[in-house]
């Protein structure tokens, strides 16, 4: 009771406030993200099924992880996404940032344009994409390529060639995003700095260089720590453009969460694939932090 | 410290009076459940035909046992096992589950599915009245789940594309061989050597694994598991020689290829694939498409054997259901099983009696699209599946890596062997 008769200062005040106003989203935090991610460090330890009662069974998941062949194959592919995906996005979201920026005709509609993919459903998109890949009576780029006198491409169907077939969709599913934020970055940049290098008798490419490409450096930081997040988790294009959502032709394109989701979802191994996405939790978590690492020195 | 904000001071005594309170009042329902009609749930996945007839045979069965009500829940087929198995180990869910016939051991094995008893459920009249592949449900001589219906194989074949080619459209291929001639009649490619027509069409994303173990590596003279279904022994000559027949239909003869015209069975829908080997759940799917002429016969034999893969869904008893919700679910799983079930479910959904007698009546066995199914029943084989979907993926694997790798199909049979014989091992030594 002496507690409650003092007054409260305005600071507490002001704290509780905040704290009452985030109890909800915390709350919400806290029951459906972390304690479900706590959940599943614990599961990764257990031979759970979902059936019966989970057993405790030590680091045997993550010896099985490793022993086996298409975990590794997943991974591999995962980085291929990664590694391809990241570079080749940002370097034609910056080409269509940097010259639609220079655009004025028709600008908006253009940009919207581009914005478009980013918009529709990914599993639509999918599945729109696996036809167009399609060899002739279906396929319209089979088609486009015969009458120009190009030799038929399996694209899909071969195991060479469906990672990148995969790749390109999802590139262009989140090419809008990428340019909004481009053209966002170019646009912070005043105007000042370009008179002054016009001024100074600064080439076009002695602008791009000195002043464009490092006064975008936060943009770039923001876009290159999402887009390898994206492309580390990449899913939705795999599971709708390949047979029956297998990551096939014969694993080719199965990236790391397509194998968590089929140990979990076919094969109803929920151990083993808690256990895999403990992995993978730990692989993006040092990505991040080094990327960030990076992105601090001057 | 905020407290003093709220005027309104709760005392222990009251939280634990509201709590009290609360708590009869959620008990309430229960207790009037008592008295009044029993109510037992029945879940199935969703797939139109198959939950109109249970509304009609819910319907029936309510109307001669009015205390009882059956509540129908239906999930899309991607969910259904998720959600069957995460709400019955929490002891929720249904009373009378439909399961497909391979996900039945992991149940039994959990103590999820109580073991049928009473007179209908008799395992000696079971096993007469029964077809025998419905013995793969019996554990320790007790039954674990009857189904309604069951599903088999048959070649179907497009007419118009027979006349075309100049073949006689009554008279599809009874054998293997003659099912590689006419296909290769009936293959047309473009210019550039594209397929534009499929003498046959090929899914290993359908029926065609079934095909592949139950029937093609039996005609060759082997046997895709050992009796006791814990080896893998399609790793065999004549294993080797089925697999062989069935790419070779990709590879050298060339009449057909996995995903032409799409996702199966959209080739022989279509009209662009002449042959095909699909269950008979797709013959009311063909029957209404206007314009594809189709006849339905058993499957072709080879060296003078016949065989069929057989599957089902079965009805088991939730080890929840206790006391009258387990009479009630008893009473009602009688009834989804008498004939006259059978009977509605043939006509509603297209599946096959699960009883011989229901199955093999005059009208049914001369049925011009049914009686090929019927028939193949009585010479068919119910794989035993410990892990349905990954033994799918080790054959589908196999098939890719013959037809995209050029790996020699001895090789791609090995592998495939040793993959799925590490899946049996890892169930059976659990």
């Amino acid at each position: 009771m002496t507690i409650l008769a003092r007054p409260i200062s305005l600071g507490t005040r002001q704290a509780l406030w905040a704290w009452a106003f985030l109890a909800v989203p915390v709350v919400f935090f806290v029951v459906i993200r972390f304690w479900p991610t706590l959940h599943a460090f614990y599961l990764a330890f257990t031979d759970w099924n979902l059936v019966a009662q989970p057993n405790f069974i030590g680091f045997a998941n993550f010896v099985r992880a490793w022993n086996d062949p298409v975990f590794w194959v997943a991974f591999a592919n995962t980085f291929l996404y990664l590694a391809l995906g990241v570079p080749i996005s940002l370097l034609v979201a910056f080409a269509v940032a940097y010259y639609l920026d220079q655009v004025r005709f028709l600008h908006g509609f253009i940009r919207a344009l581009y914005f478009l993919p980013f918009l529709t459903t990914a599993a639509a998109m999918g599945w729109v994409w696996k036809w167009l890949y399609q060899p002739p009576p279906v396929g319209i780029i089979n088609m486009i390529l015969g009458a120009v006198g190009i030799a038929q491409q399996p694209f899909l169907r071969s195991t060479s060639q469906a990672l990148p077939s995969v790749l390109v969709v999802a590139i262009w599913a989140g090419l809008g995003f990428q340019i909004v934020i481009f053209l966002a970055g170019l646009r912070a940049i005043p105007e000042t700095y370009y008179e002054a290098a016009k001024i100074d008798g600064a080439t076009r490419w002695q602008t791009l260089w000195r002043i464009t490409i490092p006064l975008l450096r936060p943009t770039l930081i923001f876009l290159v720590v999402i887009g390898s997040i994206g492309f580390l988790r990449i899913f939705d294009q795999v599971f709708n453009m390949t047979t029956e959502g297998d990551g096939g032709p014969l694993n080719s394109t199965k990236p790391i969460v397509l194998y968590i989701y089929q140990s979990a979802f076919r094969s109803f191994q929920m151990g083993y694939a808690a256990a895999v996405t403990v992995v993978l939790f730990l692989v993006m978590l040092v990505i991040t932090a080094i990327q960030l690492r990076l992105a601090r020195v001057k | 410290m905020t407290k003093s904000k709220f005027p309104a001071k709760l005392g222990r005594r009251d939280v634990f009076k509201g709590a009290a309170a609360a708590a009869a009042a959620l008990a309430a329902p229960n207790v009037a459940g008592a008295q009044g009609p029993v109510e037992i749930e029945y879940w199935q996945y969703t797939f139109e035909v198959r939950v109109r007839a249970i509304d009609q045979l819910i319907e029936r069965f309510q109307r001669a046992n009015p205390n009882i009500r059956v509540k129908h829940q239906q999930f899309p087929y991607a969910q259904y096992r998720t959600k069957v198995a995460s709400a019955i180990p929490a002891g929720e869910g249904p009373d009378v589950v439909q399961l497909f016939y391979g996900w039945v051991d992991d149940y039994i094995r959990a103590n999820l599915l109580r073991p049928l008893e009473g007179d209908a459920f008799n395992p000696a009249v079971i096993d007469r009245e029964f077809f025998p592949l419905v013995q793969a449900m019996k554990r320790e001589g007790k039954y674990y789940g009857v189904p309604t219906a069951v599903r088999s194989l048959a070649l179907m074949w497009n007419k118009r594309l027979f006349t075309a080619a100049g073949l006689n459209p009554n008279e599809p291929p009874r054998s293997l061989d003659a099912y590689v001639d006419m296909a290769k009649r009936m293959t047309q490619r473009d210019a550039q050597g594209n397929l534009v027509q499929a003498g046959s069409a090929i899914m290993p994303d359908g029926q065609d694994l079934g095909w592949y173990r139950e029937v093609l590596v039996r005609q060759f003279g082997g046997q895709p598991y050992s009796d006791d279904a814990r080896r893998v022994m399609y790793n065999s000559p004549s294993g080797i020689a089925a697999m062989t027949w069935y790419t070779d239909l990709i590879k050298t003869h060339r009449v057909g290829d996995v995903g032409f015209m799409g996702e199966q069975p959209a080739a022989f829908r279509s009209g662009r694939a002449a042959l095909c080997v699909d269950g008979s759940f797709r013959v009311g799917a063909y029957a209404a498409i206007r314009g594809l002429d189709f006849g339905v016969a058993e499957l072709p034999v080879h060296n003078n054997v016949r065989s069929n893969y057989a599957s089902y869904w079965v009805n088991g008893i939730s080890a929840r259901a206790t006391g009258a919700k387990l009479d009630a679910a008893q009473k009602f799983l009688a009834f989804i099983t008498t004939p006259e079930a059978m009977e509605l479910w043939l006509q509603v959904v297209g599946e096959l009696p699960a009883r011989v007698s229901a199955a093999m009546t005059p009208a049914n066995i001369n049925h011009p699209q049914f009686g090929p199914f019927i028939k193949g029943l009585e010479y068919s084989v119910a794989t035993r599946f410990v892990q349905e979907d990954p033994q799918r993926q080790v054959l589908m694997d196999a098939i890719d890596r013959i037809r995209l790798q050029n790996q020699p199909v001895a090789a791609s049979i090995a592998q495939a062997a040793a993959a799925e014989q590490q899946l049996l091992d890892a169930f059976y030594r659990a």
